[in-house]
């Protein structure tokens, strides 16, 4: 159901991917999605599946796995969804380090409405509500997840789909919040309006820009501005959610009963 | 003296708009409103208008970020359609408050869920009481007459509200329609430039939106109604100017063919063209059918109503909307409660029709007519022609 040239199929096949070498069960496992393009994928899916409001998946997700953590929870999301109109679940779910994985397709416009600028749409760049370059700074989700407290962060494109399965299956492992970024083609708005009308071109573009964080650390500030960094960006251990939770309940407990 | 334009509503929308020379849009796209989102930037980015789009991040922002600009000063234009309207909702309230004349293009869309992007009536009638005024169009040219009468109503210092113009989501944004546009020097003759009551300015300093106790909240939601209320006044009179410079007629109910009716039709919106040829068809099989389209919901045309029912027997009320476990549609329910005191009133049967998108020809409603004559249903109201 989506365009030609999409990296959403791609995501949702390295997820399923991910899914089935990890041995995860349609009954055990919820993928949660919020609107627009990304929103579509739970239509394709025989595994629960809650689709949700513009921006709120995360909310619900964090419903979902604080009344039963036994349940795998993926949540679905376009920049829309994760930074746009949904930016303060985004860096709560962190903040808290719920036990979910998050996947958010970046296309850099609101692809299912004509190709808006939103909140990922870099500085200068053209779509339906910039004709003359988007006057505003695009969010780094990655550096939001970081910051805001995620055990794990990882990028990848379509361009590299054996390596993007790779890191979803890591992010599923991961106890705490995780997000896996999905640079995405958007041939048909973002593409068309920035001279990569063709979906390769922008396949192109993140081949040539994408480099492995490791290279990427050693390049210098100039040197970064024209790349961005591919691979796993944070992986830590802090405890998640229900974890903490658990400790202040059975200490309450023992104070109680005390 | 104007002139007439093949054009998409979504797009005359935004430019009746430009026309009124706002100086801030801010908009957040959602189907089936992005059209008008995305001419509006243009409109700005091309420098047609001296005016600011905000990129907001959400429909919440859109309004918020509407009411900063409008509390300066500036005139403010901002659309939306669906759960980014009840996404607004938190705000709109506030805005009538605030006295804040922002006008707000809707482009009417079901409500989730299941979700659905195609039209009805639900999203804006759990607005129905944030004290906004709210215009129902018919056709393109009415969104467009509407739209710039909706500044001069919302702007009029005897009034100081903020106005919605509902256009039903695709059938009228997503068409091309033949147009009258007026031109810049009319619509700035009938458009004086918007003296603000009070504006944030940093030499006469103003508090908007500080605490109401109870001492004083009450006195505040009066003084809200007593405004709303007394703005019907204005939007006729307006009304009456238009027609005088433009010679299209506007009322809050608009009567067809019901001067000998037995049966009246009751639309809101873009169905009321479809009821016009239903009406044409059974008066031509010899039924006495009329209709009757409001234009104004709110405020509720109490007195104009009653006027127009004179004589007719039975009303078949048709609702784009539910109001689960109550009375009925809120059109139909509003309209018994408005005719409750009137010792001759007609029978008045009620339809949910057109529910998401839902097709209604102009069969449906001679059906509609046809059955609504026995003066009763076998329910309080029907979801016509829904299975299950």
């Amino acid at each position: 159901m989506w365009c030609s040239g999409c990296g959403i199929g791609v995501m949702l096949g390295a997820m399923l991917r991910a899914f089935e070498e990890l041995d995860y069960r349609n009954a055990d496992t919820v993928v949660v999605t919020g609107i627009g393009c990304t929103g579509k994928s739970d239509d394709y899916l025989l595994t629960n599946a809650l689709h949700t409001t513009h921006g709120r998946a995360l909310a619900y997700a964090t419903g979902i796995k604080a009344f039963n953590p036994k349940l795998h929870v993926v949540v679905l999301m376009g920049d829309g969804d994760s930074v746009t109109i949904g930016g303060n679940h985004f860096i709560h779910a962190a903040r808290r380090n719920i036990d979910l994985t998050a996947i958010v397709i970046n296309n850099f416009n609101f692809g299912m409405t004509g190709g808006q600028a939103s909140g990922t749409t870099p500085g200068g760049s053209f779509t339906s509500t910039t004709a003359w370059g988007n006057p505003e700074r695009d969010f780094d989700i990655c550096a939001l997840a970081e910051v805001a407290g995620a055990n794990y962060v990882a990028r990848e494109t379509p361009y590299h789909g054996w390596e993007l399965k790779e890191l979803i299956k890591e992010a599923l492992n991961k106890k705490g919040f995780s997000l896996v970024e999905v640079f995405s083609p958007c041939p048909t708005h973002f593409g068309k309006n920035n001279e990569m009308k063709e979906p390769r071109e922008m396949l192109d573009w993140f081949k040539e820009r994408g480099l492995p964080v490791e290279r990427y650390r050693k390049l210098s500030a100039e040197e970064q501005e024209n790349h961005f960094a591919i691979g796993k960006l944070v992986d830590r251990d802090a405890p998640d959610f229900n974890t903490r939770y658990e400790e202040i309940r059975v200490r309450a407990t023992a104070q109680k009963a005390g | 003296m104007g002139k007439r334009v093949g054009m998409e509503v979504a797009i005359a929308a935004a430019e009746a708009a430009a026309l009124c020379k706002f100086d801030v849009a801010s908009v957040y796209p959602i189907t089936p409103q992005s059209h008008v989102a995305e001419h509006l930037a243009d409109i700005v980015n091309d420098g047609r208008v001296d005016a600011s789009f905000i990129t907001v991040e959400s429909e919440h922002s859109a309004l918020s970020s509407a009411m900063g600009a409008s509390a300066t000063g500036a005139r403010v234009v901002t659309a939306t359609s669906s759960q980014g309207l009840l996404y607004m909702g938190e705000v709109m309230p506030i805005t009538s408050s605030m006295r804040l004349p922002i006008v707000m293009l809707i482009a009417n869309r079901a409500i989730s869920g299941p979700i659905n992007i195609w039209n009805d009536h639900s999203d804006i009638m759990p607005m129905r009481d944030t004290g906004w005024i709210s215009f129902f169009a018919e056709n393109g040219q009415e969104v467009v007459d509407m739209t710039i009468q909706a500044f001069r109503v919302g702007e009029d210092r005897r009034v100081m509200l903020p106005v919605n113009v509902n256009m039903d989501g695709f059938q009228l944004p997503h068409m091309v329609e033949p147009i009258f546009f007026p031109d810049q020097e009319e619509v700035d003759r009938f458009l004086p430039e918007y003296v603000p009551y009070a504006t944030l300015h940093p030499d006469r300093p103003v508090s908007m939106g500080t605490l109401g106790m109870p001492e004083i909240y009450a006195e505040a939601q009066k003084a809200k109604d007593v405004a709303v209320v007394n703005s019907i006044k204005v939007v006729k009179e307006v009304w009456k100017e238009w027609e005088k410079l433009f010679g299209r007629k506007y009322e809050p109910i608009q009567s067809y063919r019901t001067r000998d009716a037995d049966v009246a039709l009751v639309t809101m919106g873009s169905m009321g063209e479809t009821a016009e040829i239903a009406v044409d068809a059974l008066r031509k099989q010899g039924v006495k059918a009329g209709l009757l389209k409001i234009k104004l919901w709110r405020p509720f045309p109490f007195a104009e109503l009653k006027k127009a029912v004179k004589g007719i027997r039975v009303l078949a009320v048709t609702d784009r909307a539910c109001s689960f476990g109550g009375p009925g549609g809120p059109v139909c329910s509003e309209i018994r409660s408005a005719l409750y005191e009137e010792s001759v009133r007609p029978a008045i049967v009620n339809y949910l029709i057109g529910l998401g998108g839902r097709d209604v020809q102009a069969e449906d409603f001679m059906e509609m007519v046809r059955r609504a004559a026995k003066g009763k249903l076998s329910e309080p109201y029907e979801f016509y022609g829904v299975r299950g």
